[in-house]
């Protein structure tokens, strides 16, 4: 093959890969894609993310038809997991390891080298001083060794015999450095870790019941892409009893603190049961598995009757907070019912009062339960066989039952109430409230992994930042029957004033024989 | 002391270090006012150590007006001294108001209550060792506005903690937050008046020759910036992942908070990167400080009212956080 003939300029796929590597490793585009990085996960704090709240999301995706797809087209639902927001951070990854890794070698030859010579004219630095003495040169030199080793400088060792003595300190500073950005790395494994091991879980548990750890049991489960079943931890655990502190008076009157659940728990089905408080910000921990406390609501018991006498719904029935008061909101179905299938929907306030013929929910806590629910008759939409939300009624196939004006009925009931349906539906009644806990139960796999990376980073940081690199060096020389001394020094991080530190050896060189009015500082 | 004592005394303390901060900035804007009048004389030597230029003498300088500014300047500072001292008894009555007592930084309030005492304490304490003179009434102006807009629209009364915040991460977190918040704003002023003074480095006329050299001005701003960073990384990237992880289950979850909390961090990489890149340095630097401090201040307040999925609003935290909203569903 003959290679075809080149015109200036024209660059060769190794030479262009060659410019490329070298483009991308550099400190401009490091800097660059760090601002490309924070420029990316901004709209993900504007857009709702489906990975972060799904229900905010289809909200805003169900009032948007127009921008939703296209949205969607650029992953903007999912910033995070967006190819263009990995491409991002991976070139950086690269970057970093390719601009990280040579000066690894570097640094490792750095670190054990000797100081390097001091300049011929030490008055030409930036920053110097000098001074006249009676001592010898030897004496003085000596002296200079001794201080700066004092200060943590590496003197150089061929220097004996020359009239200058070269130190350096603050050889870590590059280590430092290179950890920090090592440790980044060690972060993004683990953070990896997490996301593709780990999963993420949660169920509504009435009080009094319990959860077993299997796929089942959960109401929703968001495993991790290479998540294995197999890999759930074998507990369970009954949540006994749910305790709840109101605050009566204060400017936060009516907010609810210290949430205590009371569980007892096995780690196997085998192992002995033992008891746990789940409270906020304390969770318990089984295995790799964590169990935490991060919702409660409250659960109407309530039968239904149908129109022939037979039971067609009991239980306690779970109603979602709609704001700060426990304002809850919820559903019954009851598809079996005869004649016809019977369906109610409403709120349930904690703590009724009638203001003015409003009905006002005052507080969270449960001193004048009532419950306010709409009738409806008709197909429930169970029999088609597309899954439903227990939290939401589907109208389409019924129809408000009506009171005797016309109106659509609403029932209002006190705990121990029972009301008659019109048309021989049945009887609805309210026999007690209970309370429900929002559990969530997680692996997250690589987490001491991130962490340690964490930390590590910082510390490297700090080595970084705070470690000051410098040179320093002294000279004495006999001049005209005295000795001059001058001392220079050099900051190799550009964030430090050499000043200070020249006034501080040019003191501990003088400090043993002190004779002031010769001194001269530029 | 009662409670209710300790809030008024808190209250009462607010009012009165915001009066002395105003006192403060008078002082200096009457030592800046007569600086007018006097030859910047030793402009580069005042620009090496960094403190405010003033004329050493030549025939015409006006010693009258020389004695003035020194006094008007001494004046400012011992008043923001005094001022940053009533402000710590202010947040210290807040701490004590509460009940049970707790760390003086529950909502947004407290937040800029105590992010601007660290602003105005950083100063103080940096004010001899990086010769800060220069920058008071900018930093006293500040401070004051931000008081003023807590007192205005962000007070709340005490109240004790929502039971998410109630936990010693709660110290550990905010306090480094605050700390960090704190530097970078200091570091942010640095850099603005950075900007500032490159349009016309060499300026010998106006108040502008009183501030020290570009790269006096680079330095500091470099050392505040260099101190918040870390701090910055423990606050956000350490305690914030470990107390989430204990109260919501995950240690990072993309909320809005976070998401800034992150990209803060990332510009200010960027900042101590453009430091050491050539074609950045000075300038684009301080253009990044900027923008650092925007998104900072941005999540503070903005995040606040733009988003309403924030897991993290100080404002009002529902007891637990919301339920069902992203299961649920069967
Ligand atoms: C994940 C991305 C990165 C982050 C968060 C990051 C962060 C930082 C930080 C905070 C510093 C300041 C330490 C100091 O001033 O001493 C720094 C310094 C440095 N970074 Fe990065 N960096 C990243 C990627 C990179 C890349 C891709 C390169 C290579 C091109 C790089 C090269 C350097 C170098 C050479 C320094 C030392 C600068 C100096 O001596 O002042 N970094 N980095």
């Amino acid at each position: 093959m003959s290679s075809p003939e080149r015109r200036p300029g024209e660059l060769n796929v190794r030479e262009l890969a060659r410019w490329l590597w070298r483009q991308l490793t550099s400190m401009r585009i490091a800097l660059i894609l760090l601002l490309l990085l924070a420029l990316a996960a901004v709209p993900g704090s504007i857009i709702p993310q489906r990975g972060v709240d799904a229900l905010k999301t289809a909200n805003w995706q169900d009032q948007h038809p127009k921008l939703t797809p296209v949205y969607e087209k650029l992953g903007l639902f999912a910033v995070y997991d967006s190819p263009w927001f990995s491409a991002i951070y991976l070139l950086l990854v690269i970057s970093l390891v390719g601009c990280i890794v040579p000066r690894t070698w570097v640094y490792a030859r750095a670190i054990r080298a000797d100081p390097p010579p001091a300049p011929r004219n030490l008055g030409r630095l930036p920053d110097h001083a000098s001074y006249d003495t009676d001592e010898r040169v030897d004496e003085v030199l000596d002296r200079a060794r001794v201080v700066l080793r004092a200060k943590g400088y590496r003197v150089r060792a061929s220097d004996r015999d020359d009239d200058a003595v070269s130190a350096e300190r603050g050889y870590l500073r590059e280590v430092g450095n290179l950890v920090f950005h090592l440790s980044v790395l060690v972060v993004l494994v683990g953070f990896a870790m997490g996301g593709l091991f780990g999963y993420k879980g949660g169920v509504i548990l009435v009080v009094g019941n319990g959860f077993a750890n299997n796929l089942t049991q959960y109401d929703d489960f968001v495993p991790g892409r290479l998540f294995n079943a197999q890999d759930l931890d074998p507990f369970s655990f009954v949540v006994d009893q749910f305790d709840v502190d109101w605050l009566t008076s204060g400017p936060r009157q009516g907010m609810a603190r210290g949430f205590d659940a009371h569980l007892r728990y096995r780690e196997s089905p085998t192992a002995d049961e033992k008891s746990y408080d789940l409270r906020v910000n304390h969770p318990l921990t089984i295995g790799g598995t964590e169990v935490f406390l991060i919702g409660h609501g409250y659960a109407p018991v309530i039968t239904v009757r149908d129109g022939e006498g037979n039971i067609a719904y009991r239980g306690p029935t779970v109603f979602l907070p709609q704001d700060q008061t426990f304002l809850s909101f919820g559903v019954v179905k009851a598809p079996d019912a005869k004649p016809a299938q019977i369906g109610l929907e409403g709120l349930f306030y904690p703590t009724f009062i009638n203001m003015g013929g409003d009905p006002v929910n005052v507080m969270g806590d449960d001193k004048n339960p009532k419950l306010s629910m709409l009738v409806y008759t008709g197909d429930l939409g169970m029999d088609n066989g597309t899954p439903q939300s227990v939290y939401v009624l589907d109208k389409a196939g019924t129809e408000p039952v009506k009171n005797d004006k016309g109106k659509p009925l609403r029932i209002d009931l006190s705990v121990g109430d029972k009301v008659k349906l019109p048309d021989g539906l049945g009887t609805v009644s309210f026999d007690d409230v209970v309370q429900w806990n929002r559990i969530q139960i997680s692996q997250t796999p690589g987490k001491r992994i991130a962490l340690g990376g964490v930390v590590l980073a910082l510390i490297g940081l700090l080595g970084s930042l705070f470690i000051r690199p410098r040179r320093t060096w002294v000279r004495a020389r006999r001049e005209g029957g005295v000795t001059l001394v001058e001392v220079a020094a050099l900051d190799r991080s550009g964030g430090g004033d050499v000043s200070g530190v020249i006034d501080d050896v040019v003191s501990a060189l003088r400090g043993a024989q002190h004779k002031p009015g010769s001194e001269e500082k530029s | 002391m009662t409670d209710a004592a300790w809030e008024n005394l808190s209250n009462q303390a607010v009012a009165a270090c915001g009066l002395v901060y105003f006192l403060a900035l008078l002082s200096h804007l009457v030592e800046w006012s007569s600086l007018r009048k006097v030859p910047v004389a030793a402009v580069s030597e005042a620009a090496s150590s960094g403190g405010v230029a003033v004329a050493t003498g030549g025939p015409e300088a006006d010693d009258a007006a020389v004695r003035r500014t020194e006094v008007f300047g001494r004046l400012g500072f011992l008043l923001t001294c005094i001022a940053v001292l009533v402000h710590a008894i202010a947040l210290a009555g807040r701490g004590m108001a509460a009940d049970p007592n707790r760390v003086p930084w529950g909502n947004m309030y407290e937040f800029t209550l105590s992010g601007t005492f660290v602003v105005a304490l950083f100063y103080v304490v940096l004010h001899r060792r990086f010769g800060l003179q220069w920058m008071a009434p900018v930093v006293v102006g500040l401070v004051l506005t931000l008081l003023m807009v807590a007192v205005i629209w962000l007070y709340d009364p005490v109240a004790p903690l929502t039971e998410a915040l109630n936990s010693y991460w709660l110290v550990i977190h905010v306090v480094s937050a605050i700390l960090a918040t704190g530097a970078f704003t200091l570091g942010g002023i640095v850099s603005a008046i950075y900007l500032v003074k490159a349009r016309r480095p060499d300026t010998s006329t106006g108040l502008l020759a009183r501030v020290p050299a570009l790269p006096v001005l680079d330095r500091i701003a470099y050392r505040i910036h260099a101190f918040g960073f870390p701090v910055w990384t423990f606050a956000v990237l350490i305690t914030g992942p470990i107390w989430a992880h204990q109260a919501w289950s995950s240690y990072w979850n993309w909320d809005p908070k976070e998401v800034w909390a992150f990209i803060t961090w990332v510009v200010y990489a960027a900042y101590l990167h453009a430091r050491s890149t050539a074609g950045w340095k000075g300038r684009n630097a301080a253009l990044l400080a900027l923008l650092g401090v925007a998104t900072l201040w941005f999540n503070f307040i903005g995040i606040n009212y733009f988003s309403t999925t924030s897991q993290h609003s100080y404002a009002s935290i529902p007891a637990v956080r919301d339920v069902g909203s992203t299961s649920a569903r069967v």
